[in-house]
């Protein structure tokens, strides 16, 4: 991974293009926003999720915006180094509401499994679906995103940073 | 990551800061219905006080709990140490049991780094002697970094610490924390119940530092006055030193009310603090203890978050290793 010069996949215009998208798909799937919240999981995923929270304002109305800290569900806690990066922000209730998970990069799936067990804590939400920047493959647990701005087949090796200015594989 | 507690120097300034910013998500979890976390799951904390305490035990069993971690509680008085059996005896025949953290308390200064050297295990002091109780600087530093709102640090934060410092591991500990984020800590105290080692700010004019407009301090940390050290003559008796150094509705009256009254607790009424604390608007007591089982949890994860061993290698998969370049 260090020989390979840094590939931008997506630049700011496509990534915000995918966003909106994303928005437009959220409110049709879920036949509205009666209920409809979103929490970015730290740190990666909160942006994002304040990014499509202004898309979905635009088209249609402002709904609860969060985010959530999931290093203490980690199930690496141990092997590896794990230390929670911001505080989990959800100012509102979940029970019964419809949680649109939200994340840069989709790739084992154990940050969303850990946030799962996270939410749970927080309350009993109707239903949970998983929005996702870039879905990079190499999925470890049955876990399959709803919503995804861009399918990028990685390899194990390579490095993908998702940010507003774009997609960069290294 | 620290393998083991002992003291705030041995922490330092760095370590305190990520210890305060843990405890920050900690107090998140506390803050819910269901205030617990998987975290330390299959990991054990055993508590071996070997002098009395109330809330350090409960507060970390508390604080292991809420992390998932079993506990185990060794109590000195129920033990084999009555049968003769050493302490360092005590300490291997515990470990050997699985243990992965070690929260220690005795009257000897220095016994938790001995502790350290006889285990694999992590060892948090917990309080040694007269010397240091590292977890009461640090969520004393908590109480204060919440309650004033200072997550960037003390610099210019003007702290009185009063009573019997001599005797008082948390004058030391509490001092530390403070003075590792850029407070000024002044001790306030009669000349015998100073340490020989003399702070570069002591004085025995509580009312100088308090200031005539109660403008003078930011932080007012009553120490308790220890009962048992009447008996050897370092104060002429309870009611002037409550005149000279306790909290008398006069000097209560006098403090700004954004002054924080902070106290390790158990308070002795009357004597160091005579006034009602719920009554004093800066008063934080309970907020310390609050905070306490959210700074020992922090203690806790950044210990045993990394496995009970670092020296050991520890094994990094391919997927783990990916996994971290990913995220980070």
């Amino acid at each position: 991974m260090q020989d390979r010069a840094p590939k931008a996949v997506l630049g700011s215009e496509d990534v915000r293009r995918a966003t909106t998208r994303m928005a437009h798909e959220i409110i049709e799937r879920n036949q509205g926003l009666d209920g409809v919240v979103l929490i970015g999981i730290q740190t990666g995923g909160v942006w994002l999720a304040e990014a499509l929270g202004g898309e979905i304002a635009r088209i249609d109305r402002e709904i609860p915006t969060g985010s959530i800290d999931a290093s203490l569900y980690r199930d690496d806690i141990g092997l590896r180094p794990v230390s929670p990066a911001a505080v989990s922000d959800i100012g509102f209730g979940i029970d019964a509401s419809t949680i649109v998970l939200v994340d840069d990069v989709l790739y084992t799936g154990r940050t969303v499994r850990a946030a799962l067990d996270a939410l749970g804590d927080y309350g009993r939400p109707r239903s949970v679906q998983l929005a996702v920047m870039v879905d990079r493959g190499h999925r470890e647990l049955p876990i399959r995103p709803d919503f995804v701005g861009k399918n990028l087949p990685t390899s194990t090796a390579e490095d993908v940073s998702v940010t507003v200015e774009g997609v960069v594989i290294s | 990551m620290s393998r083991s507690l002992l003291s705030i120097d041995e922490l330092g300034a760095d370590g305190v800061r990520r210890i305060l910013d843990l405890a920050d998500t900690m107090a998140e979890v506390n803050r819910r219905p269901n205030p617990k976390v998987p975290a330390l799951r299959g990991k054990t904390v055993c508590s071996v006080f070997f002098e009395d305490s109330t809330r350090t035990r409960l507060s970390f069993e508390t604080a292991a709990k809420r992390l998932s971690a079993d506990t185990m509680t060794f109590a000195a008085s129920q033990s084999s140490l009555n049968k003769g059996e050493s302490l360092k005896d005590t300490i291997e025949t515990i470990a050997a049991m699985g243990v992965d953290a070690f929260v220690i308390r005795h009257r000897s200064t220095g016994a938790p780094w001995l502790v350290d050297g006889w285990t694999n295990a992590s060892v948090v002091n917990a309080g040694d002697g007269w010397h240091a109780h590292p977890t009461q600087g640090l969520l004393d530093a908590y109480t204060v970094r919440t309650c004033l709102n200072r997550p960037d640090g003390f610099d210019g934060l003007r702290v009185a610490i009063v009573g019997d410092i001599k005797h008082s591991r948390v004058a030391r500990s509490t001092t530390a924390a403070f003075t590792a984020l850029g407070a000024d800590v002044t001790w306030v105290a009669p000349s015998t119940l100073l340490p020989p080692v003399v702070h570069e700010h002591a004085t025995d004019r509580l009312d100088d530092v308090i200031g005539a407009d109660g403008e003078g301090l930011d932080v007012l940390y009553m120490l308790r006055m220890q009962n048992e050290r009447m008996t050897e003559a370092l104060v002429p008796n309870l009611r002037e030193y409550t005149t000279r150094f306790g909290l008398t509705a006069e000097r209560a009256a006098r403090l700004a009310p954004q002054t924080l009254v902070m106290h390790p607790g158990p308070i002795n009424r009357g004597v160091e603090i005579a006034v009602d604390p719920s009554e004093l608007p800066g008063a934080v007591i309970n907020q310390q203890v609050t905070n306490g089982i959210s700074v020992r949890m922090a203690v806790l994860y950044d210990m045993l978050s990394i496995g009970s061993d670092p020296t050991s290698d520890i094994v990094i998969t391919d997927a783990v290793a990916a996994e971290r370049t990913e995220e980070s």
